[in-house]
């Protein structure tokens, strides 16, 4: 038996669906159109043949009034899993997210449970524009009572998928789309990938960078660029937003005294925000200069490629700030910004950028 | 039925058919990717946004979805502002901001097309609330699709609506689906209108492909509606003929039989009412040629301007998030 194989992330989405869906027999799935040709980028592709409709239920036009179903039928002991087209859609069901299935557990004195997890894509690209390309996660990751996770690569997505699933709390997992084209090696059945927290993914000596979902890909761009002029960078993959772990963060500040937050949310009130702010509480004497937290503007989401042109962090930016927060020599890293400016350009700043498609 | 005159007989299929040359034309042009933002098409579905739109006045006020181009121009949105939007541009009709589904043109009285399921409603609502509390006779529509009803605000609207006898237009357009799903697999089966009923609604319901019958419907609800009588439903059977978003046709993927496709196309709206003028003698034969020619050149015109504006300024990217 192959221990290891290549497979897409949508691909890693939806044997993870089928694995946890077979594990147990609580677990259903709903969500529009969850049986269409499309089968949300393929993430939910061959489930309703294998499950049929009475475990694979369509989900009318009603977020509200699912979420809050789902919500109810988890506190009956089943394990609904919500798959939404956009993170957007969600917006319309965040009464029943916070105050039902955020607090079912501890409003009820621990008596009740609302193990369900909402499946949110962020619609980036293609002029999606300003109601169908948000980056939400700091807004579900307010709420105690909620867990929310970005897993970045395709054995994280299956594993913290079902993970996620068999967790006794709500999940709320967000996913980028352009992620969903992203290659890994995946392992064969069933495995869960804890939902404990960051994981350094290259490790270095002078600057932490920070970063969720699709950043993180950025972010090790940019240190593969750094690390030709000797800058040696770690890569830290948050994955779990809320709870919020982040010992391997300190630690990694205290060794590097810099740090950088990549979001592909706002800044302001932001995942970056809470880190800076923890990294100040938790080891300010170990930094020895002030971080950096990258985002897009504070401005909604245009839709025209000639507005969205500067719009998210990724390497360019990222290169910027690490050279303006270590001093770098700026003839060195000019070559880096060339060559990365260079390669941008000869990319649609609205589709997925093939580089990021691994296998990682 | 309330008798239609020559004039907006002519009117009304010269408007359909300019509809159905600009969605081609966007169907032809869409594969060089110039226009990069999502396209919902409303190819099959011009006899409700004209004969809707045939019903009002400048002033009254439109509110749409996703996909909203039909009702646009129908309301007489810019041509050229909207292809602009389409392709990124600075001349858009939002800038660029908004792409194919934030459309508006508020001086014409489209307000907005709203591209989340039914939040546009509420707004219409709101628009019509407002006209009644300043005492202006308009009348607002709210356009929607047979999803719109599945959600809760949908039935808030109505309720509020039809309690303060507010002058609003609930247009439900039932195309018979939600992107590839089904009416069957979303909602048990019963009347679209009794929704309206258990708000108390005037309810008015015809063939959507049918544009006079749609003007019929929708100048007895505006007239209810600008006399103080209060909202209505009307609710439309139609039919989408290309796939949910973007240029193609897609019955091939099997979520709808080819069968039932042609049996709409038969009911093409332009068509249909072309040979009902031709057969009356309502129409010269030629006319519809040299309208056709008419249109083509507007539509190449205002494409030339859309392709040739420039894209916004990264600058201004920021401009208006607060006023
Ligand atoms: C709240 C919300 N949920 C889901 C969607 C995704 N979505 C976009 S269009 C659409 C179909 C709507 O169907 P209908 O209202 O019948 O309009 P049609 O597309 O048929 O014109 C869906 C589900 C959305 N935009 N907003
Ligand atoms: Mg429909």
């Amino acid at each position: 038996m192959p221990d290891n194989r290549n497979l897409s992330y949508a691909e890693a989405i939806s044997e993870g669906l089928k694995e946890a869906m077979a594990h147990d027999d609580s677990v259903f799935i709903m969500g529009q159109g969850i049986s269409d040709p499309s089968s949300y980028w393929g993430t939910t592709a061959g489930i309703i043949d294998q499950f049929g409709v009475d475990r694979v239920m369509e989900m009318p036009v009603a977020e509200n009034g699912m979420v809050g179903i789902a919500v109810g039928a988890a506190m009956s002991g089943q394990r609904p899993v919500i798959c939404l087209h956009r993170v957007e859609f969600s917006l319309l069901a965040i009464e029943q997210i916070v105050n039902n299935a955020a607090k079912a557990h501890y409003v009820s004195n621990g008596v009740h449970r609302s193990p369900l997890v909402i499946r949110m894509v962020v619609g980036r690209g293609w002029g999606q524009g300003p109601e169908h390309a948000q980056s939400l996660e700091s807004v579900f990751s307010h709420f105690p009572g909620l867990k929310v996770i970005m897993p970045t690569f395709p054995d994280d997505a299956k594993g913290m998928l079902i993970a996620a699933i068999q967790d006794d709390n709500p999940v709320i997992m967000i996913e980028n789309r352009w992620l969903h084209y992203v290659n890994g090696n995946v392992d064969e059945g069933l495995y869960l990938k804890p939902l404990d927290g960051p994981r350094v993914i290259a490790e270095g000596t002078d600057v932490t960078l920070v970063a969720t979902s699709y950043m993180t890909l950025e972010a090790m761009r940019a240190a593969d660029y750094l690390r030709e002029i000797g800058c040696s960078v770690e890569v830290v993959d948050l994955r779990v937003i809320r709870p919020l772990n982040l010992e391997p963060v300190f630690e990694s500040v205290r060794k590097t005294g810099h740090l950088v937050t990549i979001d592909s949310g706002w800044v302001t009130y932001g995942v970056g925000s809470e880190i800076v702010a923890s990294v100040a509480e938790n080891c300010f004497s170990s930094l020895k200069a002030p971080p950096l937290r990258l985002g897009p503007p504070d401005h909604p989401t245009p839709s025209s490629r000639g507005l969205i042109a500067d719009y998210y962090p990724n390497d360019v930016k990222i290169i910027k700030a690490v050279e303006r927060l270590l001093q770098l020599d700026g003839e060195k890293v000019r070559g880096l910004l060339d060559a990365a400016i260079e390669r941008n350009k000869q990319l649609p700043i609205d589709v997925a950028d093939p580089f990021f498609k691994g296998p990682f | 039925m309330l008798e239609t005159s020559l004039s907006e007989q002519a009117e009304m299929l010269r408007e359909m058919l300019r509809i159905r040359l600009v969605e081609e034309a966007i169907v032809d042009r869409y594969g060089e990717n110039e226009m990069r933002c999502p396209v919902h098409l409303s190819i099959g579905q011009e006899g409700v946004a004209v004969g809707v739109s045939a019903a009002l006045r400048r002033e009254d006020k439109v509110f749409s979805t996703h996909r909203a181009h039909a009702h646009y121009l129908a309301k007489g949105g810019s041509l050229k502002k909207m292809l602009a939007e389409i392709y990124g541009k600075a001349e858009g009709c939002v800038g660029g901001r908004g792409g194919s589904m934030h459309l508006m043109d508020p001086d014409e009285g489209f307000v907005a097309g709203i591209p989340i399921v039914s939040s546009g409603i509420p707004l219409a609502v709101g628009s019509a609330l407002a006209d009644k509390r300043t005492r202006k006779d308009n009348v607002t529509v709210t356009f929607f699709g047979d999803a719109s009803v599945e959600e809760g605000v949908f039935h808030e609207s109505m309720n509020f609506a039809a309690l303060h006898k507010l002058p609003v237009l609930f247009v439900c357009e039932q195309n018979l689906y939600s992107v590839y799903t089904p009416l069957r697999e979303r909602q048990p089966d019963r009347p679209l209108s009794d929704l309206a009923r258990g708000h108390a609604m005037n309810i008015l319901s015809g063939n959507g492909n049918d544009v006079e019958e749609v003007y019929a419907l929708s100048t007895e609800a505006v007239e209810k509606a600008r006399n103080g009588d209060g909202p209505s439903f009307l609710l439309f059977d139609t039919y989408r003929w290309r796939e949910h978003c973007g240029p193609n046709y897609d019955n091939h993927l099997g979520y709808r039989s080819e069968q039932e496709f042609q049996e709409w196309r038969a009911l093409c709206p332009v068509e249909n009412y072309r040979n009902k003028l031709l057969a009356s003698k309502c129409l010269q034969p030629g006319q519809e040629e040299t309208w056709a020619a008419e249109i083509d050149a507007e539509i190449s015109e205002a494409f030339e301007f859309a392709r040739s504006a420039p894209l916004p300024d990264i600058e201004s990217a920021s401009l208006f998030t607060y006023a």
